[in-house]
């Protein structure tokens, strides 16, 4: 059975042939899209180096079938910067160290601008780590993560237009 | 993964028609199907795929009083709506506790009670599991069974029921609604998850078309907000399910329990209500004494089915602090951290 479905990725409408139903929202993106940037770690759910946002919210892209999210809006680690402009996640990235070898990298910065957009943890460490326990990192780098959600949710918080942090 | 045929439903009763299909299943997110499918452990031919029946993603407060929680509103959203939480505190407790903000965001109220064991006996397909594979034996049994039942195991099967949700939900009289090709029909949610006995296979009272529709929580639920807590024990801080669970909620009326409602997870093929020990606490003065008469009384009937005894006293201690907690009354702020030695909380500290 072969079908298409529409989906707004990145802010562009595509049509996707699907030609087999099995195909999830992550090998979607990888294989047909070619974007590349949400990963593959344990394709189960448990590490969520795939997580992109989906109608505006967080989810393991590995764990949802591509047919069932016909019309849609996708946001990836492709759509987050504008231009040159980086997302304030990812410049307070790059500022907190909060990385090392970068495979789980954008899983974890779509993690944290849904997190931010949930605006459930404040500024309490403790509730930001708890609200990021879905994002493995095998080398290590949660403190520096955890500084950098801090300081982009407190960046975004003074820059509130922001235009892809607020998107619906 | 094998191949199956993908059907959109459009509504309730084309639902239920494409579900009565042998070798159905309903597709809601999936965050657990689909995990069952990669590994081989759920093989369904076709899926039918609920998430655009109209009328199942809202929660609303019926005219007696009860509440009506959609089979597809998203755990998130219900853990998080303000009128809900202030209502039934421990139900929303149980929810952020669960699986990771991911998962969340995209598992359904009804997936959640549809969640099946993750004994990994169960979910590896190299091993005899009479609930994947009925007949097969059980290599849980004499295997690694640390986390297994202590209450309501038989020799076939030995798995727990993994859900948060339905702990509260349970120990506060939810129903399930559900449609089928005979009809609607509403049973408790005690009732609805069947122990293994001798056909652990048979997880649910459903019958073949059988879809869940929504969970109704009734008027009376709502009465024990000032007093109730889910608090959960877990191999790690967050993003773990459950060694052993309790939920708790009390209606406390001059000095005394009036009513008490108690419930344990991860102990159990099903959501395990403890009626006895709640008959132990009416009446008492809401003390240490009658907490720890009531613990007794819930884990009264407990037999290790492996190397898991101690799940028995650990459960006995934490139906004695979720009781305690919650009779110094619901924390202010929900939910509560999750337990951790690196909680400053007060509330968090709870394991």
């Amino acid at each position: 059975m072969s079908a298409d479905i529409v989906l707004t990725v990145n802010g562009t409408r595509r049509t996707i042939p699907i030609p087999d139903p099995r195909t999830t929202l992550l090998d979607l993106l990888r294989e047909s899209l070619h974007l590349t940037g949400a990963k593959k770690g344990c394709d189960r759910g448990q590490c969520g180096a795939c997580t992109v946002l989906v109608d505006g919210r967080r989810i393991n892209s590995c764990l949802a079938l591509g047919v069932s999210l016909d019309g849609a809006e996708i946001l990836t680690i492709e759509g987050l910067a504008e231009g040159d402009r980086l997302h304030p996640v990812q410049e307070a990235f790059i500022a907190h160290d909060g990385f090392q070898c970068g495979f789980c990298t954008p899983g974890q910065i779509m993690s944290a601008v849904g997190l931010i957009r949930e605006a459930q943890a404040g500024a309490d460490p403790e509730r930001v780590r708890e609200a990021m326990s879905g994002n493995l990192c095998r080398c290590g780098a949660y403190a520096g993560i955890t500084e950098a959600v801090l300081e982009a949710q407190q960046a975004m918080s003074q820059r509130p237009s922001h235009r892809q942090g607020e998107a619906a | 993964m094998i191949p199956f045929e993908y059907v959109r439903a459009t509504d309730v009763a084309g639902a239920v028609a494409a579900g009565a299909a042998p070798g159905a299943a309903y597709l809601a997110a999936g965050t657990n199907l689909l995990d069952l499918m990669k590994g081989g452990v759920a093989r369904p031919t076709r899926l039918v795929d609920i998430t655009r029946l109209p009328g199942l993603a809202a929660v609303a407060r019926q005219g007696d009083g009860s509440l009506r929680i959609g089979a597809l509103v998203r755990n998130s959203d219900l853990a998080h709506d303000p009128a809900f939480a202030g209502a039934y505190p421990a139900v929303a407790e149980a929810l952020l506790s669960g699986a990771s903000a991911q998962l969340r965001n995209a598992a359904t109220a009804a997936g959640n009670v549809m969640q099946r064991t993750r004994c990994p006996y169960f979910t590896d397909t190299g091993s005899a599991c009479n609930k994947r594979e009925p007949g097969s034996g059980c290599d849980a049994q004499g295997g690694e069974a640390r986390l297994h039942a202590v209450l309501g195991w038989s020799e076939a099967c030995i798995a727990t029921h993994p859900s948060d949700f339905c702990v509260p939900l349970v120990a506060l009289d939810a129903g399930v609604e559900i449609a089928g090709p005979a009809g609607t029909r509403t049973v408790p949610l005690e009732a609805f998850h069947r122990l293994p006995g001798d056909a652990p296979e048979r997880e649910t009272v459903l019958e073949p078309g059988e879809l869940m529709t929504a969970l109704v929580l009734p008027p009376e639920a709502a009465g024990f907000s000032g007093h109730s807590r889910y608090l959960k024990v877990r191999d790690r801080t967050s993003y773990a399910f459950a060694v052993v669970s309790v939920a708790v909620g009390l209606r406390l009326e001059n000095g005394r329990v009036a009513e008490a409602r108690l419930a344990l997870g991860g102990v159990a093929p099903k959501p395990w209500r403890a009626r006895a020990a709640e008959a132990v606490l009416a009446g008492r003065a809401p003390d240490e004494a009658a907490f720890r008469d009531a613990a007794d009384a819930a884990l009264a009937g407990a037999a290790p089915s492996g190397d898991n005894a101690f799940k028995i006293e650990l459960a006995r201690r934490l139906v004695a602090r979720a009781l305690s907690r919650a009779a110094s009354g619901t924390p202010e702020r929900l939910p509560a951290l999750p337990g951790s030695v690196f909680a400053p909380a007060p509330e968090a500290a709870h394991v």
